[in-house]
């Protein structure tokens, strides 16, 4: 049985009092707490096995590269992966994406070609393929939303022709926290011959994600989002596709051989196996072991557990939010159709305020654009505060968040 | 760094925040944050007080709000660099 106060134990951070009141965190869609099994891994690491990666012979490296193999080992099976093959460690869902592009991308574009792009794109999925429009002139088309905040599915199906070679999407959008249809939209999108790259930032923490279930070419998440440290991410690819690319960064560790050539005056470089290809130089070891602490965590709890709590918080916090007459709910308010994020903007103050009205209260929101201004200019704001859920979050929190929003109402 | 001594003794952080507003947010470090606040409201134009908790102030057309939690937004500044002037003024 999944109990919100037993979690709360494993997170020394929620002891903290903010302003003078206890500390309640909303902004989990920017990054999680982490719970001291995740410290512990990592201090352990630090203290006991501390050495680089691959290609040494002592004994001390040999248990380094354990765990840090280890950690691709318990990614792949946490998202449903063939193989750590299919698992490259970066620094998080930017770095996964800008991979992509770079190495796929830039070797499979045309000026011909289109990519699509989602209007709830968090900017990490809009830029990169913005950037690299440039440098190799194809076209980056976007796909609209609905009102409500949710895809467009006939606006894609419209845009989704024979010139689309990659569609990119998310699978929530970490503004609104729709869900969208990954799985109906990848089989569009192969349909059609292009391949589908899932960012996977506010998903993969919240939710059971299976790659092979969504059956998308490749996806993305960040380990400071699902409870491990900064530093460490993820991209997934299907080993064919992952086979066919370019290194994105050279260096140390991803080559096989770098031999010189004495008559040409050159080297002549091989690539490594699958993933090291993808991992130059010294990786972020200790931070592979944080996540695979993670990872046993939450399916210690249970994904469909984590994703239900959330619902339940989603579902009561919209339901309470009623109650505070001067704030506007953006996105859908079916708590079905979404994770647990909630943008919210209160009439005569902007986003900013209420922010740091609410942390007066000792509540931890963000406020902006959250990295996906189009969203904003779709709902016509200038910005939102945005409250996102997570397993330690409880209904007497957003009781208080609830209190507080009033008492902020009264004031004006 | 801020280079303006009273910015220095005064101010941790001062951010542009995201969002069509162009707002800048001042973080006061914590242990002047009451010299600071006390400074500023001597200064400049008291508006509207919120259960002491908030301060809406005006100086040089400027609105400021100010939270006895040791932070402030600057409304519509033009930049960073006016922000900055504004609260040397302040907090001189």
């Amino acid at each position: 049985m999944f109990n919100p106060y037993k979690v709360r134990e494993d997170f020394p951070i929620l002891k903290r009092k903010m302003n003078n009141h206890p500390l309640i965190y909303f902004d989990n869609a920017a990054t999680s707490q982490k719970p001291r099994q995740v410290i512990e891994a990592m201090k352990d690491f630090y203290e006991k096995y501390n050495a680089n990666v691959h290609r040494a012979v002592h004994t001390l490296s040999l248990e380094a590269t354990e765990l840090y193999e280890e950690a691709h080992e318990e990614t792949a099976k946490f998202i449903g992966a063939e193989s750590i093959e299919e698992i490259v460690f970066v620094r998080g869902t930017t770095e996964a994406i800008n991979l992509v592009a770079y190495s796929w991308g830039l070797n499979n574009l045309k000026p011909e070609d289109e990519v699509l792009v989602t209007l709830m794109e968090h900017h990490s999925n809009i830029v990169p393929w913005e950037i690299l429009s440039k440098i190799k002139g194809f076209k980056v088309k976007y796909v609209d939303i609905n009102p409500d905040g949710t895809l467009n599915y006939e606006s894609l199906k419209e845009m989704l022709t024979s010139k689309v070679k990659l569609v990119c999407i998310t699978q929530v959008s970490n503004v609104t926290g729709v869900i969208n249809d990954v799985k109906t939209v990848v089989e569009l999108a192969h349909e059609k011959g292009a391949l589908v790259l899932v960012d996977g930032a506010q998903s993969v923490p919240h939710m059971p994600v299976n790659v092979q279930d969504l059956n998308c070419d490749f996806l993305a998440f960040s380990g400071h989002k699902m409870l491990g440290p900064t530093g460490i991410g993820v991209l997934y690819g299907k080993k064919e596709i992952l086979e066919k690319m370019e290194p994105f960064h050279g260096g140390g560790e991803m080559i096989r051989e770098v031999s010189f050539n004495p008559e040409t005056r050159r080297c002549t470089i091989s690539w490594n196996t699958l993933p090291w290809r993808f991992e130059a130089g010294t990786p972020d070891i200790c931070g592979a072991v944080g996540l695979t602490a993670a990872i046993r965590y939450l399916k210690a709890l249970g994904m469909e557990n984590v994703k239900a709590h959330e619902c339940s918080l989603t579902e009561y916090a919209l339901k309470r939010l009623k109650e505070c007459s001067k704030v506007t709910v953006y996105g859908p308010k079916d708590a079905g159709l979404k994770c647990g994020i909630i943008p919210f903007n209160v009439e005569g103050f902007n986003s900013h305020d209420i922010a740091l009205l609410l942390d007066s209260y000792g509540i931890m929101i963000r406020s902006g654009f959250h990295c996906a201004q189009p969203l904003h200019q779709k709902f016509n704001i200038s910005s939102s505060a945005r409250a996102s859920f997570y397993i330690y979050n409880t209904r007497e929190e957003i009781d208080r968040f609830i209190e507080a929003l009033k008492e902020i109402e009264e004031s004006l | 760094m801020n280079a303006n001594p009273s910015l220095e003794e005064y101010i941790a952080r001062i951010e542009e925040a995201c969002g069509e507003e162009k707002d800048i947010i001042v973080h006061f470090k914590y242990e002047k944050k009451n010299e600071a606040i006390g400074k500023i409201l001597k200064k400049a134009k008291v508006e509207r007080t919120v259960a002491g908790i908030i301060f809406d102030i005006t100086y040089k057309n400027l609105a400021i709000r100010l939270y006895n939690t040791g932070k402030a937004i600057i409304k519509k500044a033009h930049n960073k660099t006016q922000a900055q002037q504004i609260l040397a003024e302040l907090l001189l």
